[in-house]
C-alpha cells in the first residue's frame, strides 16, 4: 500500500527518501546451494536507490523484516544477493518469480565515492555482493578483493569483471585463486590506494581497519547488527562508536550508518 | 464514515490510534512514510532528565511472533526533546504525549514539572520498562509503589497523566485501581513481557542485557485479558496495547475494554498498518450500523 503522496499534507516533502511498497521478484538464481539472486522490479525505489544502502525485507509470518544490502541496480530492478541463514531467509528463498515481495527501500547512509580515486573493494564471504553496485561506480579505478572459504563459495566473479573492475579473488583453503585471506593481496596493493571500501565479517573489517589507518588511507566499512525498524525509530540496532573524547556512543547501524568510517568504530 | 474521534482524559484524538512509545521514535522517520496526523496521538520515545546511552548490542531479538528488545531507554534528554522535537512534533496534527522515565521518584516529579511548562498535550508515566537497572519497573510493580509515584507525579504535574503499566505483576487490575485512587487521569498497558533467548551455539543470550521486553502478535491474547481486567475495575480511560498488528485486534481490544489503543511492534512489520488499522475500523463501524467507536469499548458479552 502506498499512502497519496500528493496529499495537502505532504507539502513540505521535498523528495521521497525511502517508502514501503511492493516489487515483483522478476528473476531469481542459485548463485551457490545456500546464496540467492534477486531482481524485484520497482522503477521508483530502484531510482532513488544508492552504492551501500540496504532495504528491509517483509517475511511472510514473521515481525521482523530482514535487512539486505543492496548488490546492484538495474535498470528498474534492485538486486539483492543473499544467504539462506535461519528460517526467515529460507522462506524468503522460496519466493516464486512473478510474486511481490513487499521491502522498505532505500535505508541507510551508503558508500561516500569518488569515481575519480583508485579505490579497493574488499568483500569476505556474504559481504561481497554489496560491494558491486559501488565498485561499478569507480569503473577502471576500482580494484576489488573478494574473499570466500572456498572454490563452491566464490560469487559474482564475471559481475565485477563486467563492471570494468580489477578482480583479485582469495579462498580461505587455495581451492581458487590466491590462498589466504583477503588482507594478504591488500598488503600489496594499498599503497597505491587512495580509498578502501569494505564489508564481510567483523575479524576481517577490523584488520583491514588497522592496515588502512597504519598507512593513513580512508577506510569506510559496512557493518551489521540485529534491527527492527531499519529507519532510526527504535534505537534496536547499535554499534558503539568514538565519541573523541576517548568514550563511546551508540549509533544506529540502520539510519547512521550501515556504511562508517573505520576510524570512527569503536572496535 | 463513523465517527472515530476519542476523548481521552479531556483531550481529543481523531481516532483512537496512538503510535506506542519506544517504536517511533519522536516521529520524524515515519514521517517520510505517510503525515504523522494519519495517528490519534504519538507517544514519544521514553525520555529521562538527562541524555541516556542505552544498553550494550545485541538490543534485538525476533521470537515466535514477536520480538525482544532491550534498548534500555536511549534517548537525547528532556532538554532536547522540548528544545528540538517537541516544536517539530506539535506541528503534525496529532496528541503530542512525551513517555516519562527515570531513575528516583524526584526524577520523574522534575520530568513532569519541566514538561507542564511545554505544550505537550499529555504525560505518560513509565514506570514498567524491564530493561534499565534503576527505576523504570521497579516503581510499576506493587500497588504501594505505584500509588506512592502516582501521587508525587500528579502533585506536580499539570498535563493529563496516564500511567503506564507492567505486565509482569500478579493483580493488574489492583495496580490500576492504585493509580487510579491517586488521580492518574487515564492507564495504558501493556508494557513488554520480560523475555529472554538463546543462541544453542553459543550458550549466550541473544540480547546483551540477558533479558529483553517482548512485544508483538504472540503477546496480544494477555493483553487482551489485562485490558479486560483493568477496564472491569477502574472508570478512568484505559488504553489499550501489546500485539495489535490488524484492525480486527483494534476492534477486539476495545472490546475487551479500551478506550484508545497503541500500535507498536506492528510498525516494524508493515509501516502502514496504522493506516490500515484506522480504514478497517471504519469500515467495522460501517458495516455494523456504530456511529462512533466509542460504542465499541468494553462491550465484550461475558454472560
Amino acid at each position: 500500500m502506498c499512502y497519496n503522496k500528493t496529499d495537502d499534507n505532504m507539502k513540505g516533502r521535498i523528495f521521497l527518501k525511502y517508502d514501503a511498497q511492493d516489487c515483483k521478484l522478476v528473476f531469481s538464481q542459485n548463485l551457490t546451494d545456500t546464496i540467492y539472486d534477486f531482481r524485484l522490479r520497482n522503477k521508483e525505489l530502484a531510482s532513488i536507490t544508492k552504492p551501500g544502502q540496504f532495504v528491509q525485507v517483509l517475511v511472510p509470518g514473521k515481525t521482523l523484516r530482514r535487512p539486505i544490502s543492496v548488490c546492484d541496480i538495474e535498470d528498474d530492478a534492485i538486486r539483492l544477493v543473499f544467504e539462506v541463514r535461519g528460517e526467515g531467509t529460507e522462506i524468503l528463498s522460496h519466493t516464486k518469480t512473478g510474486e511481490n515481495i513487499n521491502i522498505i527501500a532505500p535505508l541507510g547512509k551508503g558508500f561516500e565515492l569518488d569515481p575519480t580515486k583508485k579505490t579497493i573493494f574488499i568483500g569476505g564471504g556474504i559481504g561481497v555482493p554489496p560491494m558491486l553496485y559501488s565498485a561499478r561506480q569507480c569503473g577502471a579505478n576500482a580494484t576489488v578483493i573478494n574473499g570466500f572459504r572456498n572454490k563452491d563459495a566464490v560469487i559474482l566473479s564475471e559481475d565485477f569483471e563486467k563492471a570494468g573492475c580489477r578482480l583479485i579473488v582469495t579462498t580461505d583453503d587455495g581451492s581458487f585463486g590466491i590462498h589466504g585471506f583477503v588482507t594478504q593481496p591488500l598488503a600489496e596493493i594499498i599503497d597505491e590506494a587512495e580509498m578502501i571500501c569494505a564489508c564481510g565479517p567483523t575479524p576481517m573489517l577490523r584488520n583491514i581497519a588497522k592496515m588502512a589507518e597504519e598507512k593513513g588511507v580512508p577506510c569506510q566499512v559496512s557493518l551489521e547488527q540485529r534491527m527492527a525498524c531499519g529507519v532510526g525509530a527504535c534505537l534496536g540496532c547499535a554499534v558503539a562508536v568514538k565519541d573523541g573524547n576517548g568514550g563511546t556512543v551508540y549509533k544506529h547501524v540502520c539510519k547512521d550508518g550501515p556504511v562508517f568510517s573505520s576510524e570512527e568504530v569503536a572496535w | 464514515m463513523a465517527d472515530l474521534s476519542v476523548n481521552i482524559a479531556g483531550v481529543h484524538f481523531k481516532n483512537p490510534i496512538i503510535a506506542a512509545s519506544g517504536t517511533i521514535g519522536f516521529g520524524h522517520e515515519y514521517s517520510e512514510f505517510y503525515p504523522l496526523s494519519v495517528f490519534g496521538g504519538i507517544s514519544c520515545k521514553g525520555t529521562t532528565l538527562k541524555e541516556r546511552p542505552g544498553n550494550p548490542p545485541p538490543r534485538i531479538a525476533e521470537t515466535p511472533m514477536g520480538m525482544l528488545n532491550a534498548v534500555g531507554l536511549q534517548n537525547p534528554g528532556v532538554d532536547h526533546f522540548i528544545e528540538y522535537d517537541l516544536p517539530w512534533l506539535k506541528k503534525q496534527d496529532t496528541v503530542a504525549i512525551a513517555n516519562v522515565a527515570g531513575s528516583t521518584q524526584d526524577d520523574y516529579c522534575r520530568m513532569a514539572e519541566i514538561l507542564s511548562e511545554t505544550d505537550i498535550d499529555m504525560i505518560e508515566l513509565n514506570i514498567s520498562c524491564p530493561n534499565v537497572k534503576e527505576g523504570g519497573v521497579q516503581f510499576g510493580t506493587s500497588c504501594e509503589s505505584v500509588a506512592a509515584i502516582t501521587k508525587a507525579v500528579r502533585a506536580c504535574c499539570g498535563k493529563p497523566l496516564i500511567i503506564k503499566l507492567s505486565p509482569n505483576v500478579s493483580d493488574i487490575a489492583s495496580i490500576a485501581k492504585a493509580a487510579e485512587s491517586e488521580g492518574a487521569d487515564a492507564v495504558s498497558l501493556i508494557n513488554t513481557l520480560t523475555g529472554m533467548r538463546i543462541d544453542i551455539n553459543t550458550r549466550r543470550p541473544i540480547i546483551r542485557n540477558i533479558t529483553g521486553g517482548m512485544s508483538g502478535p504472540a503477546v496480544f491474547p494477555v493483553a487482551v485479558r489485562m485490558v479486560w481486567q483493568v477496564k472491569n475495575a477502574v472508570s478512568i480511560p484505559v488504553i489499550g496495547m501489546g500485539g495489535i498488528t490488524t484492525w480486527k485486534d483494534a476492534v477486539e481490544m476495545m472490546m475487551a475494554g479500551a478506550d484508545a489503543i497503541q500500535i507498536g511492534t506492528a510498525l516494524f512489520t508493515d509501516p502502514y498498518s496504522p493506516v490500515k488499522i484506522a480504514e478497517g475500523l471504519n469500515a467495522y463501524l460501517d458495516k455494523n450500523g456504530m456511529k462512533s467507536a466509542t460504542e465499541l469499548t468494553h462491550t465484550v458479552i461475558t454472560g
